[in-house]
């Protein structure tokens, strides 16, 4: 029997969490493309490596049927990656790291631009909540100008739970949009 | 809980449709900003020096959403002074009441001052409110300085409050921005269309608008571009930009992807049926396995 495969992207500003978000529920080691930040470059200080082509988990749900997760690389000069990763998606989740204001118009921005590769159906993660400067998840509704039929959900992305709750979340979306067409 | 960051990610009109929607109440100080040696790195992955809060630069309170005392750092907001300010009294007496009522405070010295036949209460309501909204004003031009909103911190009970609607504030304090690049940032895109929020009637209740802004209003509709709309009102793309962010951060008006990527009713005569949509090739069973898996993982 052939297996099915569904894929699923995780994209969001550059160090929102997005890798961390895959290495919580993949069942595989995370396949990363990082490369090493250099002392000169702009993310020295912030993190070590940064993902310069995509991020890869899998989940596998039976012989027949494997679900594939993409995180997109969040830096700009990667950006030529992103429509590639978001061609054939099921849905996709928007990362925001919701202690970084700083992000928070790249966040926006992004969101646009997967709304337009695809008109499928998403949810915004307000990462980062455990984080003692994090906004609230209606708060950051308001400053990214989320309408209220979006789901915008509070997420750690290192804890499990939260990040099954996001994923879930996304699946019952996927499945309204399915009932109404 | 606070909300911190900077202006110049999140600007002073934004934090008061914030705190508009929302109905927050709390209090929201600016500082000077101090620029250190560290960097951070925005979204997309660009570095900036990092900036520190220096000394506070002005504060501005708020109860349930409602503008109600602002404060500059830099001036005495002694009652004297906003009554000085505002023409209420000359400068004689205002040094006069400054010296013998520094005991007392804004409720009561208002009480002494009125007693006295020296202003009557609507003076006082105004002034203070006069007062406010110039500081809040000001605070709408700044733009790199750092603030933190502590939520439910009021002011003194002592001093005298006046709740101001955040519309008409946010509304004006656009139309006194004068720098084009955030109002680019926040709209970029002229070939998105505008709509009316639920309830318009309510939202536009009590607004004051000039007749640039309710000619542009009066163009309102999914169907329209705010291009198209400029074009009709005689605007250039900085006039219309200016007067649209007003509307959209007061919550006057909603954004709307451009007209000819709406969705179309299906089937409606003569509707244009839009780009193809990708077919969905994954069945309702699929997802709902997938769900049954995630749940247990």
């Amino acid at each position: 029997m052939p297996i099915q495969t569904v894929k699923m992207v995780v994209t969001g500003p550059f160090n929102a969490g997005k890798t961390e978000f895959i290495r919580s529920i993949s069942e595989i080691d995370v396949v990363t493309t990082d490369e090493g930040i250099s002392p000169t470059s702009a993310e020295f200080g912030t993190k070590e490596t940064t993902t310069v082509a995509m991020d890869f988990g899998r989940i596998t749900v039976d012989d027949d049927l494997v679900l594939y997760l993409f995180g997109t690389p969040g830096q700009r000069r990667f950006d030529f990656m992103w429509e590639i990763l978001a061609e054939g998606m099921l849905g996709f989740v928007v990362m925001v790291d919701s202690s970084k204001p700083e992000t928070f118009r790249e966040a926006k921005s992004i969101l646009e631009t997967f709304r337009a590769y695809a008109p499928t159906p998403y949810v915004v993660a307000a990462n980062k909540q455990d984080h003692p400067e994090a906004w609230a998840a209606e708060d950051l509704r308001i400053a990214l100008r989320i309408d209220d039929d979006i789901k915008l959900l509070p997420c750690v992305a290192t804890d499990k739970e939260s990040v099954k709750n996001v994923l879930l979340e996304l699946l019952y979306s996927i499945l309204e949009e399915m009932e109404e067409t | 809980m606070a909300l911190k960051g900077n202006l110049a990610d999140f600007s002073t009109t934004q934090i008061l449709n914030l705190i508009n929607l929302a109905r927050k109440t709390g209090t929201l100080r600016v500082y000077e900003p101090v620029v250190t040696n560290e960097t951070i790195t925005d979204g997309a992955g660009n570095k900036r020096p990092k900036i520190v809060p220096g000394t506070e630069r002005a504060s501005a309170s708020f109860r349930e959403g409602k503008l109600i005392l602002a404060t500059m750092g830099i001036q005495d907001g002694h009652l004297a002074n906003v009554l000085q300010k505002a023409g209420k009294l000359n400068t004689e007496q205002a040094r006069i009441i400054r010296e013998r009522g520094a005991k007392y405070s804004d409720k009561a010295l208002a009480l002494m001052l009125i007693n006295a036949n020296y202003v009557n209460q609507t003076d006082i309501v105004r002034s203070i409110q006069q007062h406010t909204v110039d500081i809040v004003y000001d605070m709408m031009a700044w733009a790199k300085e750092p603030f933190i909103f502590q939520e439910n911190e009021l002011p003194p009970a002592d001093r005298i409050t006046v709740p101001i609607d955040l519309k008409n504030v946010i509304i004006e304090g656009t139309r006194r921005i004068k720098e084009i690049k955030p109002l680019e940032d926040e709209l970029p895109n002229l070939d998105m269309a505008l709509k009316f929020p639920d309830s318009p009637s309510e939202k536009f209740r009590g607004i004051h608008l000039s007749v640039e802004e309710w000619r542009v209003v009066s163009f309102i509709n999914p169907k329209n571009s705010i291009r198209q709309i400029a074009k009709s009102c005689n605007m250039t793309d900085t006039e219309i930009r200016r007067v649209v962010y007003g509307l959209l951060q007061a919550g006057l008006v909603e954004l709307l992807k451009p007209p000819h990527l709406q969705p179309q009713p299906v089937g409606a005569p003569g509707a244009y049926a839009g780009p193809p949509r990708p077919q969905v090739t994954v069945k309702r069973s699929v997802v709902e396995r997938l769900i049954a898996r995630i749940k247990e993982t």
